[in-house]
């Protein structure tokens, strides 16, 4: 190419300082070209050094973080080199930036219309009173903000998630800047949301001939949205190149890794256990079908949750969580349970567990009813029906060590002795393949996939039927959520377990769900085999949801 | 090496088949770490630590053992021709206005002190602990009950309400009386962190899996919420330590604390501040003792908060 | 706004009551003759108790006596002192005073203790840091009386800067050197705290996001790390009012501050119980009544609670 790049970063290294004065690295010797109105995309898993680059563009390094070598070329000038006044001036005006988090990036305390004002006035966009305030009321409309004028007054935490991010995007395009840093600017939010918001940045850089560097952790995403690639890990570029070229031909080993991984672009069910089930498996699920008369493990019938929000000062308003939801599971099989946020769909799983009360509608367990249950009958069912969450950190007990943690049911359900539940918890490490030399360690000391199968190990140790998996892979990075994934797979062929899997990821649920029954608002609104909802989706709102999964649209050979 | 270009700008980075790991390869440090272990490697790395932790020993022994220090008796043995006096040999501190040796009368106040600072904080944390536990654990209405009799003993400044008290005890001032009528009203303040911490631990997602597995509440209350929600509760026992020693002294030095016959700082300050033109050094070396005193506790409430809040040892 | 103001000023009724009953209880429901006990070892005053036991309508039940005596608190009758004169007189005339002298405390706390903290936490590690938190860290240790003698003596009587106590009057000027004293406590806690506050603000998301609209850094630090960092300050002035009630009174008492808090310090001296209670609750009451207003304050810095959700 003959066209000189806008931005060129040559040999850049980032490094933290911590305490006792060494320097850890976080990014090495990174080169990269951004050329004119051209889309740059980022790619990297948690760690990588993708948002460590970006924010050692502007500058805007947390804590002590620092560019310890290379060069950030822009129109001439060297932004490593550069003062803090020399980077105030390129800040908003020749850079623009989106962050991550809607929730946190915008002041509480301000409304909005300040907020987007203070932007207008930084860059000299408009000098009076007046014309600030129009620029502004402009700034918001383009973001697609209805009745602009009005919401100016507004404060932040009385716009959605969604809201927010238009309005940073809105503030990070406001002074037409030729550059825009994007850092994760969907992942804190729902897939449908993600899409329409994507759209748009995509829609007004187009406009306004911005080039963008988009920071991401999903390759499906990257590809869509991106014409060059480029990929980090552990600090360092490993392949970069047209993004089209690399996801077709990926030539190093983490990069090809990675394709494969991408739930998004790839595959098919991993392999179903009622399908292909292992010997042990079978057996198991013909012993239980046996003991308990049924087939289904897992009936849900008109099942209704209501809470009481409080709205004013003495009054409550009634908010129907779960709206009358119906479905069941055979045993052995996976059921996933899609939805955005809100849709109800944990609310389901708490129920499940017991954990809330329904306000209405009956589950049963085997064949038998939930609600009948003594507290006795309560304790022996959680013995069958384990949980496995989302927050790989937060749920295990820092305090307690991985032995401990593992053994904790079968302590409470008066299993075994001190030293048969040793060995029980050797043997459940195995099953989840974690060396046993973690067993005297704690969870802070171990990474988020460890924890994960801690909390796996931790369900499997009263040998269940029954898993509920809330989010249990959301929170985790792709190689690792494909791992895990396999994990859970491999355990249901062994045992015959019946999975429901809980997930707001619907790339996900191709892997490793039978059948998925897409929540919205606290209804199913369908609920079919994963073929049928993949091939053949009934309803708008399961083909808005398909349509949102980041990269369905990119076609390649793999 | 494969480093190969397929096109002018597709760079891969030289690799071996070795250089990308197995993912998510478990590697643990030598040492074993958890929150506890961690904030006791921290805190032994703060020379804060050991200056106010061998503070805290010398004035434990000191009010121990306050023999070993002096061998003066405090309130026997006082001459008025020696009221006031300078410093002579065997009495470095000089005379108070009765002619008793200072030195030795604050040796001998140093258990005073740290008494009224031990039983207030027993008394505090149990209430505290009791009370928070109770009200963040089971929340409703047991909350909404506990909290606003929390906020009414709040609400009284805790040295007007032993002002009160002490007055209304006029009769029988005593060191255990005193702490009663300190700790009585100062509970309040550790209920309302626990319950604070309490409320935070228990949404975590391991409370909610403990449940699911079957644990009782009881034992998710011991076992799983109180264990991580006390590292606040101990900075402000600490804390409330320095505070009871402060306001014991408040008390006695207004007049309303322990009797004059007994050996206190607050006491021996109230006394000698009539002669402050003349003989500051009555008043200036007992409040030198208690400040001392209570910034030792104070620094080691101060380490152990920083080496037990995560986020506070990453900004420091 | 509005629902939060009528939350906030119901969830203080229970709690007016709450204590004033609890004083009460304390002074009147204990065994033996609560009037005796309040005359302590100065010996009883028949005449005064007399007088006293018909006041507090001692015959009547417990509850009984309580409601008439708050029935009187709200006619603004607080009670009688010891010498016979009615509380509410003396509060007319010592009240005054003691404003004057918070108000300058205030002043004081706030601007040392922010301005303090503010540069602290923005030079997190540096030499003007760490001095801020060893010297607060001592101020913290040193108690009222400590702080108070140490000025008189040395401020006062060695370098005659100020005179050692103050004149029937109380004019500002000579409010000044009780007002230090007073503040000295707290302007320790206000500088540790806003530091802490500062530091964490500074962290913040929407800070980083400030600096990339291309704001400059005198601009963030006051728009954005300075007002979200005064929230939790406000909130600790509240509780910390408290301290500056008890600390008025031994201010006051050493500097012989023609003040309420003098008031109570002579009383409790003199062992004057009657008085003591007097103004002991009325303490308490200002008390919740600040508590009430820096509450609604709290609301007006941050628009998540006056948009109470």
């Amino acid at each position: 190419m003959s066209e000189t790049p806008l931005l060129r970063i040559e040999d850049l290294s980032v490094g933290f300082q911590v305490a006792g004065g060494a320097i850890i690295p976080a990014v090495k010797n990174l080169n990269l070209d951004l050329m004119p109105g051209e889309t740059l995309a980022i790619v990297g898993e948690s760690g990588s050094g993708k948002s460590t680059t970006a924010h050692a563009i502007i500058n805007l390094l947390p804590g002590t973080g620092r560019i310890t070598g290379g060069r950030i070329m822009l129109d001439g000038q060297d932004l490593a080199q550069a003062s803090e006044a020399e980077l105030e001036k390129i800040r908003g005006t020749a850079i623009g930036f989106v962050p991550q988090d809607p929730m946190s990036n915008l002041n509480p305390v301000w409304s909005v219309g300040f907020q987007v004002e203070e932007t207008v006035r930084a860059n000299g966009l408009a000098s009076t009173k007046q014309d600030v305030r129009k620029k502004a009321i402009e700034v918001l409309a383009q973001a697609g903000l209805t009745d602009a004028g009005s919401r100016m007054k507004q404060y932040p935490h009385q716009f959605s998630g969604g809201m927010r991010q238009r309005v940073l995007i809105g503030i990070g395009l406001a002074a037409n800047p030729r550059i825009l840093i994007a850092d994760e600017p969907t992942s804190a939010l729902d897939v449908t949301v993600q899409r329409a918001i994507l759209d748009h940045l995509q829609e007004r850089t187009r406009e306004q001939g911005t080039a963008v560097i988009l920071i991401t952790h999903d390759l499906g995403l990257a590809a869509e949205r991106a014409e060059q690639l480029v990929v980090m890990y552990r600090g360092q570029v490993v392949e970069s190149g047209p993004s089209l070229e690399i996801l077709k031909n990926p030539q190093h080993p983490y990069t090809k890794r990675l394709v494969q991984a991408a739930p998004g672009l790839s595959s098919r069910r991993l392999v179903s256990a009622r399908t292909s089930v292992s010997a042990t498996g079978k057996a198991a699920i013909a012993q239980a079908d046996a003991s308990t008369g049924t087939a289904t493990a897992i009936a849900v019938n008109n099942l209704t949750k209501v809470y009481n929000i409080r709205s004013g000062t003495f009054t409550s308003t009634p908010l129907t969580a779960v709206d009358n939801v119906s479905f069941s599971i055979e045993r052995g099989s996976t059921t996933a349970l899609v939805g955005e946020s809100g849709s109800g769909k944990s609310t389901v799983a708490r129920m499940l567990l017991g954990l809330e009360k329904p306000t209405a509608g009956s589950i049963l367990i085997d064949g038998e009813e939930v609600d009948h249950l003594g507290k006795a009958g309560m304790k022996a069912l959680r013995r069958r029906m384990q949980p496995v969450f989302q927050d790989p950190y937060g749920s295990l007990n820092p305090l307690r060590s991985i032995t401990a943690t593992i053994a904790e049911p079968l302590l409470v359900h008066g299993v075994g002795n001190r030293a048969e539940r040793q060995a029980r918890v050797f043997e459940l490490l195995d099953q989840v393949s974690l060396p046993r030399s973690i067993a005297g360690r704690y969870p802070s000391e171990l990474s988020g996939g460890q924890r994960q199968r801690v909390a796996i190990a931790r369900a499997l140790a009263l040998k269940p039927d029954i898993v509920i998996l809330d989010e249990a892979v959301s929170a985790l990075d792709v190689l690792v959520q494909a791992q895990i994934l396999e994990l859970l797979n491999d355990l249901q062929s062994e045992y015959g377990l019946t999975y429901l899997f809980i997930t707001h990821d619907l790339a996900v649920v191709r892997l490793i769900a039978d059948h998925v029954c897409v929540m919205n608002q606290g209804k199913i609104v369908e609920a079919a085999t994963t073929q049928e909802v993949f091939d053949r989706p009934r309803e708008d709102y399961t083909r808005k949801l398909l349509d949102a999964i980041p990269g369905a649209t990119v076609k390649f050979g793999a | 090496m494969a480093n190969k270009r397929k096109s002018a700008n597709h760079y891969v980075a030289p690799f071996d088949e070795k250089s990308v790991d197995v993912i998510d390869a478990v590697r643990v440090d030598d040492k074993v770490s958890n929150l506890w272990l961690d904030a006791w490697r921290d805190m032994r790395r703060r020379p804060m630590f050991y200056i106010s932790g061998v503070l805290i020993l010398l004035v434990t022994l000191v009010a121990l053992f306050p023999t070993l220090f002096t061998q003066v008796p405090p309130d026997l043995d006082c001459q008025l021709s020696n009221s006031n006096g300078p410093p002579a040999p065997g009495h470095i501190l000089g005379y108070t206005k009765q002619g008793c040796d200072i030195f030795s009368r604050i040796v001998h106040g140093t258990s005073t002190s740290l008494s009224v600072g031990v039983i207030v904080v027993v008394m505090t944390t149990i209430l505290g602990i009791f009370f928070g536990a109770i009200a963040g654990f089971y929340g409703r209405w047991v909350d909404a009950v506990l909290s606003r009799v929390g906020d009414i003993f709040f609400s009284i400044p805790y040295i007007l309400a032993a002002v009160v008290v002490m007055s209304v005890f006029s009769a029988y001032r005593n060191v255990f009386i005193i702490s009663l009528a300190i700790g009585i009203f100062a509970w309040p303040s550790t209920a309302r962190v626990l319950r604070a911490e309490i409320l935070r631990v228990k949404n975590s997602d391991f409370v909610m899996a403990a449940t699911a597995i079957g644990v009782s509440r009881f034992r998710i209350l011991m076992r799983h919420v109180m264990p991580n929600s006390l590292a606040p509760v101990i900075v402000v026992t600490t804390m409330s330590l320095a505070a009871a020693i402060v306001a014991e002294a408040t008390l006695s030095f207004l007049g309303v604390g322990l009797p004059t016959t007994f050996m206190s700082w607050g006491n021996d300050i109230s006394q000698a501040q009539s002669d402050l033109r003349t003989a500051p050094q009555a008043l200036i070396y007992p409040s030198i003792a208690l400040s001392i005193t209570v910034l030792a506790f104070i620094m080691m409430g101060e380490v152990i908060r920083d080496a037990l809040d995560p986020k506070e040892r990453a900004t420091r | 706004m509005l629902g939060y103001t009528i939350r906030r000023v119901l969830q203080a009724v229970p709690v007016f009551f709450g204590t004033t009953l609890l004083i009460y209880f304390m002074v009147f429901a204990m065994p033996g003759d609560p009037i005796v006990a309040l005359f302590g070892d100065r010996g009883v005053n028949e005449a005064v108790a007399e007088q006293l036991r018909a006041r507090y309508h001692l015959d009547q039940p417990f509850f009984i006596q309580y409601f008439i005596y708050i029935g009187g608190v709200f006619q603004g009758d607080f009670g009688t002192s010891f010498s016979g004169q009615p509380v509410s007189e003396i509060l007319a005339s010592t009240f005054p005073v003691t404003i004057r002298l918070a108000l300058l405390a205030l002043l004081i706390e706030m601007v040392i203790g922010i301005g303090v903290g503010l540069i602290a936490g923005l030079r997190k590690g540096k030499i003007f840091d760490a001095t801020a938190l060893v010297v607060s860290l001592i101020f913290i240790s040193l108690p009222i009386f400590v702080i108070a003698f140490v000025a008189q003596f040395t401020i006062a009587l060695k370098l005659g800067w100020a005179r050692a106590t103050v004149s029937g009057g109380a004019p500002w000027e000579e409010l000044i050197l009780p007002a230090v004293v007073l503040a000295t406590i707290s302007v320790a806690y206000i500088i540790r705290l806003t530091r802490a506050s500062v530091i964490e603000t500074s962290q913040t998301d929407f800070v980083r996001t400030a600096y990339s609209k291309g704001l400059s850094r005198p601009r963030v630090v006051r728009v954005h790390i300075l007002r979200n960092s005064l929230i939790p300050v406000v909130t600790f002035l509240a509780v910390d009012f408290g301290v500056l009630l008890v600390g008025a009174t031994v201010t006051e008492g050493i500097f012989n501050v023609p003040g309420v808090g003098r008031t109570l310090y002579q009383a409790i001296i003199r062992g004057e119980g009657p008085t003591v209670v007097s103004f002991v609750t009325v303490m308490v009451l200002i008390y919740l009544v600040v508590n009430l207003i820096v509450d609604l304050l709290y609301a007006a810095l941050d628009p998540r609670i006056r948009y109470g959700k």
